[in-house]
């Protein structure tokens, strides 16, 4: 065991893959010589070498479908897209090859690969760079989409993408790259991808987020709870497959539920949450499912992040409404 | 039989290759590499045999009865929309006999031919137009993708194809197929870009057959060739006569040993002329003069080689008679299984989008 941030766990991740798998292949724009703008693949190509680990051309259709034929072609390949903002011009590939061809050919040519995409604010970046609109991938038939919010399941669950006969894409909560540290394992384990972990038991409202807003969400709790409620924290860790048994489970117990993510509102995956909850819980159901989220606005520069950034408080106020009457 | 073309053919190198083959493009200088004649007369010394000569032929042959049947099948209301290769036999049955059985290919809509020609089984190409995605599920060691619908996506697979291969330490190539319109697409500057930086066994396979559609390729680019393009990307650029099927066939050969010895990628201008139109949703007189594809008769890839193997005692009308029965034959039994495949269920169309299946709800 050692201590790790999420950003060293999926570095150790990637080491550990590289070591067990000689099918892993990481291709991305400066990955190898300075180890990626986040210092992710830190350390990589010394230790793998340079037909291991491979800095590419700057062109994220091409990184992207680059892998795709590496993949159809039995090899394992994990890309990295240098922000989430910066995959747009690899949705093509995403969308119309590398999510359809299992279907294309009948289960014939898979592509099973990982595209890894550091998202969201909160770091004062430039435009694009701030990015959190997994809405758009959820919405894909054939991706799965995964985003971790403790170094413990970055690492798992990095393995099991590397694992899995599908493609997947893996988002890395930016803000939470270097905040969180817990002891975790150096051996190779996988998390599996699907299951949702409950990370506080509560019995008055449920609280559920994914990858970077989990850090204000586990505030959130720990302040309600100082004001005497029991709060149960879901960190949903996968939306696609949307483990939809261990939400109806926890709001079937609380009967409240507030869904906090840091997306805009309208469209966001909150949506699928708040409908799968009406769905399997309506007549447990104490109150109106709450959603915290982030305006109906492009993700804002520096200056005005604050505004956008679903707070603390707006979590408290909106767990606190589902407790009124 | 099987003597050496070259000992029953000598015609000495004619002057200008443009005066044999008409340019449809704006460049009326650049040359092609042709050897055989619109008339059926050889240029050079075609280093094939008179038995490959006639085997390329008889392909050319099945090809074009294919096309004429889905065709038919489309008029017919039996095949979703098809896109026709006719006139393109040559460049498509050349291509796909330079590649070796364990190679790559990722081809377009209408590259029924190469795609055929290339391991990918004629009932399961008709399944695909018939609208049923197990026409995509080629038989295992194919190694041929199902035929892109998107321009230009599919440019890059053959880069990726080759770079796993190249890491798996084989000799495996991968070519991709498309046309003059793809060349303008985004993907096709990345993937020969990334084919170039990484050295790849990537043969990029262009089919100039003077439309995107509507679109004529002068107005598709102001490079004097696709051929060209290579330059800037740092591969040899090849233009040859896309209806000469030996001229074809050579000119990827060089590119598939190139490739295969660590030479890495070539693009391959193929010039040739889509005799037909679009798709079978297409009205071709909207955009081009019918005396154009008329001039393009006389040049047409199969009758080149038929005078061709006439002369050199090679073709009887009793030996065409019994290509064309034996293909249509195999084909009318491939348009059987295709069309006798049960309808997919709904079970089917759940759970081809992951290994496990949907998601229990």
């Amino acid at each position: 065991m050692t201590e790790r941030t999420l950003a060293q766990a999926l570095n150790d991740g990637l080491d550990v893959a590289l070591r067990s798998d000689e099918r892993v292949v990481l291709l991305g724009e400066d990955i190898g010589r300075t180890g990626g703008v986040f210092r992710i693949t830190d350390g990589l190509r010394d230790k793998h070498g340079a037909d291991r680990v491979y800095d590419t051309p700057v062109a994220e259709a091409g990184i992207v479908g680059a892998a795709f034929g590496m993949a159809v072609a039995g090899l394992r390949p994990v890309a990295e897209m240098q922000f989430m903002g910066f995959s747009y011009p690899a949705y093509d590939q995403i969308i119309n090859h590398v999510a359809r061809i299992r279907n294309r050919s009948n289960h014939r040519f898979t592509a099973p690969m990982v595209i890894r995409m550091p998202y969201g604010g909160g770091i004062g970046a430039a435009e694009h760079h701030s990015e959190s609109t997994e809405a758009i991938y959820a919405h894909i038939p054939g991706l799965r989409v995964v985003v971790p919010s403790t170094p413990r399941d970055a690492k798992g669950l990095l393995l099991a993408a590397i694992e899995d006969p599908d493609p997947v894409v893996f988002l890395e909560p930016i803000r939470l790259y270097r905040s969180v540290k817990e002891e975790i394992p150096d051996i190779y384990y996988r998390v599996d991808i699907g299951p949702a972990r409950v990370e506080r038991p509560g019995d008055d409202v449920t609280l559920i987020s994914w990858g970077a807003m989990m850090k204000e969400t586990r505030q959130a709790a720990v302040a309600l709870e100082e004001e005497g409620l029991s709060v149960e924290v879901l960190d949903l860790r996968t939306l696609i497959p949307l483990d939809r048994d261990a939400i109806a489970l926890s709001v079937s117990k609380t009967g409240r539920a507030v869904v906090i993510h840091e997306a805009p509102l309208t469209a966001g995956f909150g949506a699928e949450v708040a409908a799968t909850i009406q769905e399997h819980c309506l007549y447990d159901l104490r109150a109106p499912v709450q959603r915290v989220a982030g305006w109906d606005t492009v993700f804002p520069l520096k200056r005005s992040e604050h505004h956008y950034l679903p707070s603390v408080e707006r979590i408290r106020e909106a767990a606190m409404k589902t407790l009124e009457d | 039989l099987g003597r050496g073309l070259d000992t029953l053919i000598t015609i000495e190198p004619s002057s200008t290759l443009e005066s044999i083959f008409g340019q449809t493009h704006a460049d009326e200088g650049s040359s092609m590499f042709s050897l055989i004649k619109p008339d059926g007369s050889v240029v050079d010394r075609l280093p094939v045999t008179l038995d490959e000569m006639r085997s390329l032929y008889a392909d050319m042959v099945e090809a074009r009865i294919f096309d004429r049947k889905a065709m038919a099948m489309q008029r017919q209301g039996r095949l979703a929309t098809y896109a026709p290769f006719q006139g393109q036999e040559a460049a498509q049955i050349g291509a796909a006999a330079a590649l070796r059985d364990d190679d790559w290919v990722t081809a377009t809509y209408r590259d029924a031919a190469l795609n055929w020609r290339a391991g990918y089984p004629w009932e399961l190409l008709i399944l695909g137009r018939v609208g049923d995605e197990r026409g995509g599920q080629v038989p295992e060691g194919v190694n041929v993708l199902p035929p892109s619908i998107t321009v230009g996506g599919h440019m890059v697979h053959a880069v990726g194809l080759a770079w796993g291969e190249m890491l798996k330490g084989t000799d495996r190539v991968a070519l991709t197929s498309f046309g003059d319109g793809a060349t303008s697409e985004g993907d096709f500057h990345e993937a020969m870009n990334f084919a170039a930086v990484y050295q790849t066994a990537t043969i990029f396979f262009c089919q100039n057959n003077g439309y995107a559609i509507s679109y004529p390729v002068a107005e598709q680019t102001r490079s004097e060739t696709i051929a060209a393009k290579a330059a800037a990307y740092g591969m040899p650029g090849e233009r040859v006569d896309g209806n000469d099927v030996v001229a074809v066939l050579l000119k990827v050969q060089e590119a598939t040993e190139r490739a295969r010895s660590g030479g890495g990628p070539t693009l391959i201008e193929a010039v040739t002329y889509r005799m037909g139109p679009h798709t079978t949703s297409d009205d071709p007189d909207r955009y081009r003069e019918g005396s154009e594809a008329d001039s393009w008769e006389e040049r047409d890839p199969l009758r080149r080689v038929r005078l061709l193997l006439e002369k050199a005692g090679g073709w009887t009308e009793q030996w065409q008679a019994e290509l064309e029965e034996e293909a249509s034959r195999r084909i009318e039994a491939a348009v059987v299984v295709a069309e006798s495949v049960p309808e997919p269920t709904l079970e089917e169309m759940l759970t081809r989008m992951h290994a496990a299946g949907p998601e229990p709800e």
